[in-house]
C-alpha cells in the first residue's frame, strides 16, 4: 500500500494559534450590512483572485452597477430578490486575529436566520444608516444580542457621506442608541462613523471625518476577545449517551462548566445519585490522566451501576444544579402562531427534553418598538417573560449563574421555534418537595435471583389490537409463576383505568402513557420481577423510550399476527366500530404502527400456538440472560 | 484547549447528537480528505469503532488511488462499508451542464441508497469555507421527500441545538465539520496522523486539491508535496479550493441547482 501516514511534529504553520473571533454584523435591512462586508473584505486582503472581477463581469452582464455586497449575495435567489436572506460565513484577518465573519440578514422575514447566525458569534457590529437613523430592526436586533448572550457590540454609523460628514448627526445617532442598549444592560465598545461604500473608518481614518478620534472598524474588530470556556463555574456535564460498545458502559457528553478528573465525588442530577468517575475515556489513547475542562467533549465511566439517562446532568456534591418542574425564562418567539398562555410545548435543556405547559405570560412586547404594547400572548419575532410547567423534572441554572445551562429552546411541531435565558428556576409552588433521596432497597439483586431463579427483566409485548399479546402475556405469567419466578403483569388498558386516567389518545399522551408504564415495570425489574408489558404501543421512538428507560432489562417481542387475522379475530368489537367510524384514534387500520426493527423475538400467533410462542419466549429469556437455565447455574450464583 | 481541539470537541458533540437523535444514520465517504477525517472524528466520539455504516456512492470513475484507499482502510478502520452504484448518465437530467450532468449521477445513487436503506440521517463532509451556498447550511439540515433542499425555509438552529424531527419519509443532512476550514482540515490530519492520499501532494508541479471524480477533476499548480507545505501554500494562495472542480464554473446557479436537487 502506498498510502501516506503523516509523521507527527508540533508546529501547525498555518497561525492556527492566533485568536480566532467570530463576529456578526446586524441591523436594519439595507442600513449596509452585506457593502461593510464586501469592504472589509477588500481592506484586510481576503478575497479570493479573480472574485471582484468576476462579480463585476456578472453586474456588468446583467446591466447592474457593481454593489460590494454582490460578494456575499452568491445564491440566485438573493440576486433576484435584492436582499441577503441568510447567514454565511467569512474568514479574513486584522492584525492579530482571525476573524469569522458571520452575515445576518436584516429583513424582519428572517429573524430566525439573523438568531442563527449571531448565536455563534463572540461579538457584533451593530450598523445604522445616517441617514436613516436607529429603526425598528436596530432596536430588535440590538435586544436579540442581549438576549443570545453577545456582550461585545460595536456600533457603526454607515453612510456618512450621505449626511456630508456630520459630526451633529454622528452624535445624535449614537447618543440615542447607546441609551437603548444600555437599558438592556449592554455597553457598545466603540461607536464608528464610516462610508463603507467609499471605505471611510473602515480600514482607514480619512480627512472626511477627521473629527473621530476612535477606532476603525478593523481597530474595533482586533480588540475582540474571543470566548472563554468556562472553567471557573461549577461543573456541568450534561450526558448526550451511554454507551456499551464493549465492556466499558461510558457516559458520553460535554463538559458546558467547570473541570473534572478521574476520582472525583460527582452528583447525577435531577435524581441526585452519588457515585464517584472512575476513568475519563477516550481514544485512540484511553483512560487520559489529566483534568478535563470546560469545551471539551468527554466519556467518563463511573465506580458503580447507576440508571442514568440523556439529560442528566453531572455536577459536583456540593455544587449542583437545581431540579426543578416550573421555571421562569426570558424568550425570544420565531413561530407563526403566537405562544399563548395554556400552549403545549416541548422545552429543551442542553440534551435533556420535557413536555411542558406555559402557565403564566408577562412582558410580551415587541422589541422592535419604542413604546411597545404589552399583549397576552408573544408573537411573531416578539420577546416575553414566561412560566413554564415540565412534565419530567430537569436540573437547571439561572443564566446568571451559569450562561451555558441556563438557557433553553422551544420545539413546536419537531421544529425550533423560539429560545431564551432562564430566569429563575421553581418560580411558585413545587409539584414535589425539594428533597427527594429515593430509598434504595434492603435486598441485594443477587438475593432476589437466587429465589426467583431470573433477573430483574421488562419484557415488552408489541403489535396489533387483537394480534394476541394479552394472552401470551397471561401465558408467559403462568409458566414464569409455576416454576417458582415473579412475574408482573402490566397491560396498557388496565393501566389505564387507574395510574393513566388522566391520558387520552393524542400523541402525547400516548407518548406519557408508554413512559409512564416503562417506568413502572423497570421499577418492578430492578426489585428481581418479570414485568410482561402487553401495550400496543405503535410509535417505535416512544418504544425506544421504554429501552431507554428500562435499559439492559429491556426485551421487545413484537407480536407480529398479520393485519387481517387480527381485524378478523377483533375480540373487543374495536376493529368493527373504527371501520364504521365511531372509533377514533384506533391504531390497527391505516398504517400507524411502526413495527420494530430490532425486536428479540418476533411472534406471529397466527401460525403458533399459546404453548409454543410461550416457548419461544422462554427460550429467548434463557439465552438473553434473564432466566437461569437449570440447578447448575442456580449452584454457581449462590 | 487549542483550535483544533475547539474543533474536535463540537464535531464530536454533533456526532453523538445524530446518533442519538435519529433513529438510522450512515456517514457518506467520499475517501477525500474531508471525510477521512469525519471517520476520525466519529472514531472519538464513539471510543474506537463507528457504530454506523459508511456509505460510498460510488460513480465508477474516482481515482485508482482512492479506490485502494477505501478497500484497505474500510478493513482497517473496520467500518461497515456499503458501496452503492450511481445510475448511468442518460437518466440524469439532460438540462445540466454536462460536469454538473455527471455530479448529478451522485445524487440520484444517494436518492437509491436512501430508498433502500431507509437512513433517516446522512452524514457530510461539507465545510461552510468551500463555497458559498455550503456556507448558508444548517449543521442538521432537513431535506424534502424528493431529498431537496429548501434554502428558503430553513430553521433556526442555535446554542447547538438542532432540529433532528424530519417528516416521514424525508431525511437529513448532518454536518459534523461545517465549521472548519480547508487548513484546520490539514493541520488535524497531520496532528492525529490520519492517512491522506497521496495524489494530494505534489507531483511533477501539480497536485490535487480537492478529489471527484477523474473526469471532472482537475489538479492546480502546486509544489506543496507534505501536508506542512500544503499548509504554508494555503496560507498564501488566493485560489479557491474547488477551483479543479469544473462543476463549479459552468455556470453561476449550476452548484445550487445541484444542491437545491440534493447535492452535496
Amino acid at each position: 500500500m502506498n498510502m501516506i501516514v503523516t509523521t507527527a511534529s508540533p508546529a501547525t504553520p498555518n497561525g492556527t494559534t492566533r485568536p480566532q473571533v467570530r463576529i456578526v454584523i446586524v441591523g436594519h435591512v439595507d442600513h449596509g450590512k452585506s457593502t461593510l462586508v464586501g469592504r472589509l473584505l477588500h481592506e484586510t486582503g481576503s478575497l479570493p483572485e479573480g472574485k471582484l472581477e468576476m462579480l463585476k463581469a456578472v453586474s456588468a452582464r446583467r446591466g447592474m452597477p457593481f454593489e460590494w455586497s454582490f460578494l456575499l449575495d452568491a445564491l440566485q435567489t438573493e440576486r433576484d430578490q435584492g436582499i441577503t436572506i441568510d447567514t454565511t460565513q467569512i474568514r479574513f484577518r486584522t492584525n492579530s486575529r482571525d476573524i469569522v465573519l458571520i452575515d445576518a440578514p436584516g429583513h424582519a422575514e428572517f429573524l430566525r436566520n439573523m438568531i442563527t447566525g449571531a448565536s455563534q458569534a463572540d461579538g457584533a457590529v451593530l450598523i445604522i444608516d445616517a441617514l436613516e437613523g436607529v429603526r425598528d430592526q436596530t432596536r430588535r436586533h440590538g435586544y436579540l444580542l442581549h438576549l443570545l448572550g453577545v456582550k461585545q457590540v460595536a456600533i457603526v454609523v454607515n453612510k456618512m457621506d450621505r449626511v456630508d460628514f456630520s459630526a451633529e448627526r454622528f452624535k445624535d445617532i449614537s447618543d440615542e442608541i447607546s441609551a437603548h442598549l444600555s437599558g438592556l444592560g449592554v455597553t457598545p465598545t466603540a461607536v464608528i462613523p464610516i462610508s463603507a461604500r467609499d471605505g471611510d473608518g473602515v480600514a482607514m481614518r480619512t480627512d472626511r471625518i477627521g473629527w473621530y478620534k476612535g477606532p476603525t472598524v478593523v481597530e474595533a474588530l482586533d480588540g475582540l476577545e474571543p470566548a472563554r470556556p468556562l472553567e471557573a463555574l461549577a461543573l456541568r456535564l450534561p450526558v448526550q449517551a451511554i454507551y456499551k460498545f464493549d465492556d466499558r458502559r461510558i457516559v458520553a457528553g460535554r463538559i458546558e462548566s467547570g473541570t473534572l478528573i478521574a476520582g472525583d465525588e460527582i452528583v447525577i442530577m435531577p435524581a441526585g445519585k452519588i457515585a464517584k468517575i472512575k476513568t475519563v475515556e477516550s481514544w485512540p489513547v484511553t483512560p487520559v490522566a489529566g483534568r478535563q475542562g470546560a469545551g471539551r467533549s468527554v466519556g467518563i465511566t463511573l465506580d458503580r451501576e447507576l440508571f442514568l439517562e440523556r439529560g442528566d446532568i453531572i455536577a459536583h456534591a456540593g455544587s449542583a444544579p437545581r431540579e426543578t418542574r416550573r421555571l421562569r425564562a426570558r424568550i425570544f418567539w420565531l413561530h407563526d402562531k403566537p405562544l399563548a398562555k395554556g400552549d403545549q410545548l416541548l422545552v429543551r435543556c442542553g440534551p435533556k427534553e420535557s413536555r411542558a405547559t406555559v402557565v403564566a405570560i408577562e412582558k410580551a412586547v415587541d422589541p422592535g418598538e419604542l413604546s411597545s404594547v404589552e399583549n397576552k400572548a408573544i408573537g411573531r419575532n416578539h420577546v416575553g417573560e414566561i412560566d413554564i410547567s415540565l412534565s419530567n423534572p430537569i436540573a437547571t441554572d439561572p443564566s446568571t449563574e451559569n450562561p451555558r445551562t441556563g438557557r433553553l429552546v422551544i420545539e413546536v411541531s419537531g421544529r425550533i421555534a423560539g429560545g431564551g435565558l432562564v430566569l429563575s428556576v421553581d418560580a411558585g409552588q413545587r409539584a414535589m418537595p425539594v428533597d427527594i433521596v429515593p430509598v434504595e432497597s434492603a435486598l441485594r439483586s443477587d438475593e432476589r435471583s437466587a429465589r426467583y431463579r431470573h433477573n430483574g427483566a421488562v419484557v415488552w409485548l408489541t403489535g396489533l389490537p387483537a394480534s394476541g399479546k394479552s394472552t401470551l402475556a397471561k401465558a408467559l405469567e403462568r409458566r414464569l409463576f409455576s416454576n417458582g419466578g415473579s412475574p408482573v403483569l402490566l397491560d396498557g388498558d388496565t393501566l389505564r383505568a387507574g395510574l393513566n386516567s388522566d391520558l387520552g389518545f393524542s400523541a402525547a399522551d400516548r407518548s406519557e402513557n408508554i413512559r409512564r408504564l416503562a417506568e413502572v415495570a423497570t421499577h418492578l425489574a430492578r426489585n428481581g420481577h418479570i414485568a410482561i408489558v402487553a401495550a400496543i404501543s405503535p410509535a417505535r421512538e416512544d418504544r425506544a423510550t421504554a429501552r431507554r428507560i428500562a435499559d439492559t432489562a429491556f426485551r421487545e417481542i413484537h407480536v407480529a399476527t398479520p393485519a387481517e387475522v387480527c381485524e378478523e379475530r377483533d375480540p373487543k368489537g374495536h376493529y368493527k366500530k373504527a371501520r364504521a367510524g365511531t372509533l377514533a384514534s384506533f391504531t390497527g387500520i391505516g398504517n400507524d404502527y411502526e413495527a420494530p426493527q430490532g425486536a428479540e423475538l418476533v411472534i406471529d400467533t397466527s401460525t403458533r400456538t399459546v404453548a409454543e410462542a410461550a416457548d419461544a419466549i422462554e427460550e429467548m429469556l434463557k439465552t438473553t440472560g434473564v432466566l437461569f437455565d437449570e440447578v447448575v447455574d442456580l449452584a454457581a450464583n449462590i | 484547549m487549542d483550535h483544533l481541539d475547539q474543533l474536535e470537541a463540537q464535531s464530536v458533540y454533533i456526532f453523538r447528537e445524530a446518533f442519538a437523535r435519529l433513529k438510522k444514520i450512515a456517514l457518506l465517504w467520499s475517501l477525500g480528505k474531508d471525510s477521512n477525517v469525519m471517520i476520525w472524528l466519529a472514531r472519538k466520539a464513539f471510543f474506537g469503532k463507528m457504530p454506523f455504516p459508511a456509505l460510498h456512492v460510488d460513480t465508477g470513475k474516482k481515482f485508482p488511488e482512492m479506490y485502494r484507499f477505501r478497500d484497505h482502510y474500510g478493513k482497517e478502520w473496520d467500518l461497515d462499508l456499503r458501496v452503492e452504484p450511481c445510475p448511468p448518465i442518460d437518466a440524469v437530467d439532460p438540462t445540466l451542464p454536462p460536469a454538473a450532468r455527471s455530479a448529478a449521477r451522485k445524487t440520484e445513487g444517494l436518492k437509491m441508497a436512501l430508498a433502500k436503506y431507509g437512513f433517516d440521517g446522512l452524514i457530510a463532509g461539507i465545510r461552510r469555507d468551500e463555497e458559498a451556498t455550503r456556507a448558508k447550511e444548517r449543521v442538521f439540515s432537513p431535506r424534502g421527500l424528493e431529498g431537496n433542499w429548501d434554502v428558503r425555509d430553513q430553521p433556526p438552529e442555535f446554542w447547538d441545538h438542532f432540529n433532528a424531527s424530519p417528516p416521514q419519509g424525508a431525511h437529513l443532512r448532518i454536518h459534523p465539520i461545517l465549521h472548519w476550514t480547508e487548513a484546520d482540515i490539514w493541520a488535524y490530519t497531520k496532528r492525529e496522523n490520519i492517512p491522506i492520499i497521496p495524489l494530494y501532494l505534489a507531483k511533477d508541479g501539480k497536485r490535487y486539491r480537492s478529489l471527484g471524480d477523474q473526469d471532472i477533476t482537475n489538479p492546480v499548480a502546486s509544489t506543496a508535496s507534505s501536508i506542512d507545505e500544503i499548509l504554508i501554500e494555503l496560507e498564501q494562495t488566493k485560489v479557491p479550493e474547488r477551483a479543479g472542480r469544473a462543476l463549479d464554473h459552468e455556470t453561476e446557479d449550476a452548484f445550487e441547482r445541484l444542491r437545491v436537487a440534493g447535492y452535496l
